[in-house]
């Protein structure tokens, strides 16, 4: 199966022996069931229902206005049932290990959302799930814990290295080596060795493939620029491959620049990062000289991981999308803006995404096409944004 | 030193070091006096922020290493001044990604010249191998590849057809660290990897007591012990005892 593990240079599988049985299970599975009906079916008939798909095309109005500039459409990926684009992944997948016979499932979470995403399927479908999260991230996202213990799911705290998404994916893959047999391991995002990161965009782009249907319906015309927030890099992946064939569509990936790529407290690996091997795959990761794997520094929790899915390291190399970094106050700023100006609360990681969308409106001006992925709801972040600007927001344009 | 183990004879023993656990002075010290036991060779680890292959107690003592500034160079060094001793030969464990970042064709010099014997990357399946294993040949070093309890026969053929010096029988399906009993069927995974390849067969992963060793007689033609050792300089005591002990249920 070697010639369909890389994206370029970049992928592969660098694993322990003991999981590349359960990879190449995985990989036979997957290619057998994403042609069969029956699965496709299912998969459709709870997209559906489940999760409330095809979720809304929005035209941010007044965003639009207070940049001055191009036009701006949102894809409401925050409109997913459990808040957030995870869902449509941690889904297909649980259905994907159910066909395959597997009795038990693990996850990794960063900002909770995908945790808690994979918590939800396994309790619809009566499986045992235990999701590893940093001790860090798991009092940043408090909420998310309780909301996973409250589904059903074990959350092992894990304190090694620095406690945050890095740390409990290390985890979850030794938990997957030693119970492989029984034992399904939902990644959540196109990250981890093939098949994962073909496999979850599969999966996930039915944001793009929805987003491109309704623009197309709507406006008659393709967006000029497809913007989406990158941790893993799963919701800009999905939204890409709506698009990626279209010449004329630009595609723009926003990482999480920290406090500033240059002070090195980032999670920026295409921006900042180097080619390297992290969790079985090879592409850009934040490493330093010795191959030592970074710790990352994102406000948003979902963001700070040191690698990117490799499909990205590819479209980077090849110059088909372009990567940002936009720094946390950025991101914070974007948040209250579009929370007082659209009445929709983004998740922190989405909001990097949308201080972008601003630079890119007022630089494109008027009669220009943006269209965000909006990849989840910000109710999760309330916390973190109340302890970095505890007072009432400065309303920028807004209602007064 | 070549590695040369007694194949289909007897039993012998490969102790495992993580280099610079607790600190580079006393991996040197201890690794000097362990090839001088009788053992059949030292794995020698090289830490990494993230291995995928390894329990909590290696783990640990990789992250101390590092934060003790336990760098490829300095590990490479510590290695050579083992080496030196001819009195068994030292074989480097370590994931890809250091081995990337300093360079493979660097990396495979510098151990060769350091008088390493031989390489173990547990991420590296034989998929991944190719650029990297000729790197290693061309060097002179041998390349150990690893069979698991999952591992069909398939794939138990080309880790062994890869694979030079010997072949690593992982004899859990998990992680590295000790276990109350090895599985049942460890044996007959043993036999079986024996079909594939003339080479001597080692086995590691969850062994770590005396008893456990002697139940490997006949069946592997090396024992690998990591956590255990590792424990004991956790615990601040001199491994000395443990491998003189592993070794006589070798015999
Ligand atoms: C709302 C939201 N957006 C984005 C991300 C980043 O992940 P990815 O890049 O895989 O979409 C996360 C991850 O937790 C998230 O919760």
């Amino acid at each position: 199966m070697s010639e369909r593990t890389r994206f370029g240079r970049f992928g592969g599988q660098y694993v322990p022996e003991t999981l590349m049985a359960a990879l190449d299970e995985l990989q036979t599975a997957w290619l057998e069931l994403r042609e069969d009906n029956g699965f496709l079916d299912e998969l459709r008939a709870r997209q559906a229902t489940f999760i409330g798909r095809p979720t809304p095309l929005y035209h941010a109005e007044r965003l639009t206005e207070h940049f001055g500039g191009a036009t701006i459409h949102f894809k409401r990926e925050d409109l997913c049932h459990t808040g957030a684009h995870k869902l449509n992944n941690a889904l297909g997948q649980a259905v994907l290990a159910r066909r395959m016979g597997k009795k038990r499932i693990i996850a990794e979470t960063g900002a909770g959302q995908h945790g808690v995403a994979t918590a939800t399927v396994c309790a619809r479908f009566g499986l045992p799930c235990t999701v590893y999260m940093g001790a860090e991230d798991m009092r940043r996202q408090e909420v998310n814990v309780r909301r996973m213990r409250m589904l059903g799911a074990e959350v092992r705290p894990v304190s090694s290295g620095t406690a945050t998404l890095k740390d409990a994916t290390s985890e979850a893959i030794r938990d997957w080596v030693t119970n492989v047999r029984d034992t399904h391991y939902i990644i959540g995002s196109v990250v981890g060795p093939a098949p994962y990161p073909e496999m979850v965009r599969e999966l996930q782009r039915v944001i793009g493939d929805e987003a491109r249907h309704q623009y197309l319906a709507s406006e008659n015309t393709l967006p000029d620029t497809v913007v989406a927030c990158v941790g893993g890099g799963s919701n800009s992946i999905g939204m890409f491959a709506g698009f990626v064939d279209d010449p004329s569509v630009e595609l723009v990936g926003v990482e999480a620049g920290g406090l500033g790529v240059e002070t090195g407290q980032h999670a920026a690996a295409t921006v900042g990062g180097q080619a390297g091997v992290l969790h079985g795959s090879f592409s850009y990761i934040l490493q330093d000289q010795f191959g030592q794997v970074l710790p990352t520094h994102s406000i948003a929790a979902g963001l700070d991981y040191p690698g990117v899915g490799p499909e990205h390291a590819m479209l980077a190399e090849l110059g088909r999308a372009s990567y940002v970094a936009v720094n946390d106050d950025e991101a914070v700023a974007a948040f209250k803006l579009c929370t007082r100006l659209e009445g929709i609360m983004p998740a922190l990681e989405t909001s990097h995404a949308i201080h972008h969308v601003g630079e890119l409106a007022r630089e494109m001006g008027p009669g220009a096409r943006i269209l965000l992925c909006f990849s989840g709801r910000g109710d999760k972040d309330m916390h973190t944004i109340e302890s970095v600007s505890p007072t009432d927001m400065p309303v920028i344009g807004g209602p007064q | 030193m070549t590695l040369s183990l007694p194949n289909q004879g007897g039993l012998s023993l490969i102790p495992y070091l993580m280099a610079g656990h607790p600190d580079l002075a006393t991996t040197r010290e201890i690794g000097r006096k362990l090839v001088n036991t009788g053992i059949a060779a030292l794995e020698l680890g090289i830490p990494y922020s993230d291995p995928l292959a390894d329990g909590p107690v290696i783990q640990r003592a990789g992250q101390r290493a590092l934060d003790a500034g336990a760098t490829t160079e300095a590990c490479l060094e510590v290695a050579a001044d083992i080496a030196a001793e001819r009195a068994a030969p030292v074989l480097l464990m370590t994931y890809v990604n250091p081995v990337l970042a300093y360079g493979p064709q660097r990396f495979a010099r510098d151990a060769a010249q350091a008088g390493v014997a031989g390489v173990i990357i547990p991420d590296v399946p034989v998929e991944e191998s190719a650029g990297i294993a000729r790197t290693m040949t061309v060097a002179g070093l041998e390349t150990v590849f690893l069979v698991a309890p999952t591992s069909p026969d398939d794939r138990i053929a080309a880790a062994c057809a890869a694979s030079t010096g010997f072949v690593y029988c992982v004899t859990v399906t998990g992680i590295t660290g000790s276990r109350s009993a090895l599985p049942t069927d460890v044996n007959a995974l043993l036999a079986k990897v024996r079909t594939h390849t003339d080479l001597p067969v080692a086995a590691g992963f969850g062994i770590s007591s005396a008893e456990q060793v002697s139940l490997l007689r006949g069946h592997a033609d090396a024992a690998i012990v990591g956590s255990a050792i590792v424990n004991e300089l956790d615990a601040g005591r001199d491994p000395g005892p443990l491998v003189r002990e592993l070794l006589s249920a070798c015999k």
